[in-house]
């Protein structure tokens, strides 16, 4: 009952959207539509248990590590607060403190995180490439074209943008397509193997 | 133009540069402004996944009259009852929060991932496995307007080539030598030029983003410049 019903409805589930795809008919067009609304909503209650598990976690910090007790405090009201502001729809509106605190708080902060990748990777980039390869080289002369596409540059400029178009729309969309090949293979043997139950790592200990 | 008055562009410049002292080393600041982000985001998420997702594909569709004020042309739909499923699949996955019904939450589970391995692998068979190969054979001599394009052909070879070649750089069950091995090593270079252009363009982005805070610091907060 513990495991082998959940591996039944993975296989049920798994080959009745596998040949629904091969069956065009209205009821298989209804299976496909409930059944990824059904996934959306489920997923929203996966996302709570995710909330109550970073509330869990950050009580336990707030309660035995000093060192990280105004941290927890900070994440719990800040998330408190958050929660409060957008329990009522007409709160979603410009202007509120639900989306002041979107705008102010969350998008500057992830904007900068992100930014900060910049240093980080120019630092990287300086210490670890080195042409010394004909392949370092090769990758190296791409980067440095595609980001000299941005700088106004005259006319290098123009034989510049006709350069990196050509890498993107031939060797890169080559190399593009034996990944994504590759990376399709991978995932059909992945959905094979779980919809089999020979994978069976989602369903936990016990 | 002169500095901002509105708090909360000083509340967004004061995180900008929390994150930004970073840079020095992990300090106070930063993961006053880390632990922050996580609250909020955790919030923000939550909030916007139960007034976009829970409560127009499952609320409305269960009991439309109750969203009459928020989604109006919802409200008039007659309810739909299939949808108590994703009501109780949900209700089985915040099982896992008890301790000994934690094994419901399976069920649950078992039904997205069923349904989602079910649907990718015909959606993978199709776009990522059958669709590349058929955009990939392509006629090698390129024909433009009724006359011969020598650099349409050049980039066809190249296109058709560097895509065999890749899928034998990834192959990895037969020794990469001999005419094998060349075509490896091809594929090895090919697969470099999209990772310096991967690069560049992850550089680009960053940058960008770079710029965009400093507008925001110079522009919306300081005034200096105008947006």
């Amino acid at each position: 009952m513990k495991k082998s019903l959940p591996l039944g409805i993975v296989f049920f589930a798994g080959v009745v959207m596998f040949f629904q795809h091969f069956i065009p008919t209205d009821q298989s067009e209804f299976i496909y539509k409930y059944a990824n609304d059904w996934l959306i909503c489920i997923g929203v209650y996966a996302m709570l248990l995710g909330i109550w598990s970073l509330i869990r976690v950050t009580l336990h910090k707030a309660r035995h590590d000093p060192n990280e007790r105004f941290y927890a405090i900070v994440t719990l009201v800040s998330m408190g607060i958050m929660i409060v502001a957008g329990w009522d729809v007409d709160n979603l509106r410009a202007g509120s403190l639900f989306m002041n605190m979107f705008n102010y708080i969350l998008i500057p902060v992830q904007a900068t995180i992100f930014s900060l990748l910049a240093f980080y990777v120019a630092s990287a980039a300086y210490r670890a490439f080195r042409a010394r390869t004909v392949l370092a080289t090769l990758l190296l002369f791409t980067a440095f074209v595609v980001m000299l596409r941005m700088i106004p540059l005259g006319y290098i400029s123009e034989l510049n943008q006709y350069l990196v178009a050509w890498i993107l729309s031939v060797p890169n969309l080559a190399a593009k397509r034996a990944i994504i090949m590759g990376v399709g293979l991978g995932m059909m043997a992945t959905s094979i193997k779980i919809i089999l139950g020979i994978e069976r790592q989602y369903l936990g200990g016990d | 133009m002169g500095i901002s008055g509105d708090i909360w562009v000083w509340i967004g410049a004061f995180l900008t540069f929390s994150i930004m002292s970073f840079l020095y080393k992990d300090n106070p600041f930063y993961k006053f402004a880390e632990h922050l982000f996580v609250g909020v985001s955790a919030a923000y998420w939550m909030c916007m996944g139960i007034w976009q997702t829970l409560v127009p594909n499952l609320i409305a569709k269960l009991h439309p009259p109750v969203v009459s004020e928020i989604l109006p042309a919802a409200s008039t739909k007659p309810a739909e009852y299939s949808y108590i499923i994703p009501l109780v699949l949900g209700i089985m996955f915040l099982m896992r929060l008890s301790p000994k019904g934690a094994w419901i939450s399976r069920w649950a589970l078992a039904f997205i991932v069923g349904t989602t391995a079910g649907s990718y692998l015909t959606r993978y068979l199709r776009s990522d496995f059958l669709g590349q190969i058929q955009y990939s054979i392509i006629p090698l001599i390129s024909i433009e307007d009724g006359s011969f394009s020598f650099v349409g052909t050049i980039s066809n070879i190249i296109i058709f080539l560097g895509v065999f070649c890749g899928l034998i750089y990834f192959f990895f069950s037969k020794e990469h030598k001999g005419t094998f091995g060349v075509a490896s090593k091809v594929g090895i270079y090919i697969l470099m030029i999209t990772f310096g252009a991967g690069f560049g363009y992850t550089v680009m982005a960053r940058i960008s983003l770079l710029v965009g805070r400093m507008q925001f610091i110079f522009g919306d907060w300081l005034g200096i410049i105008s947006r």
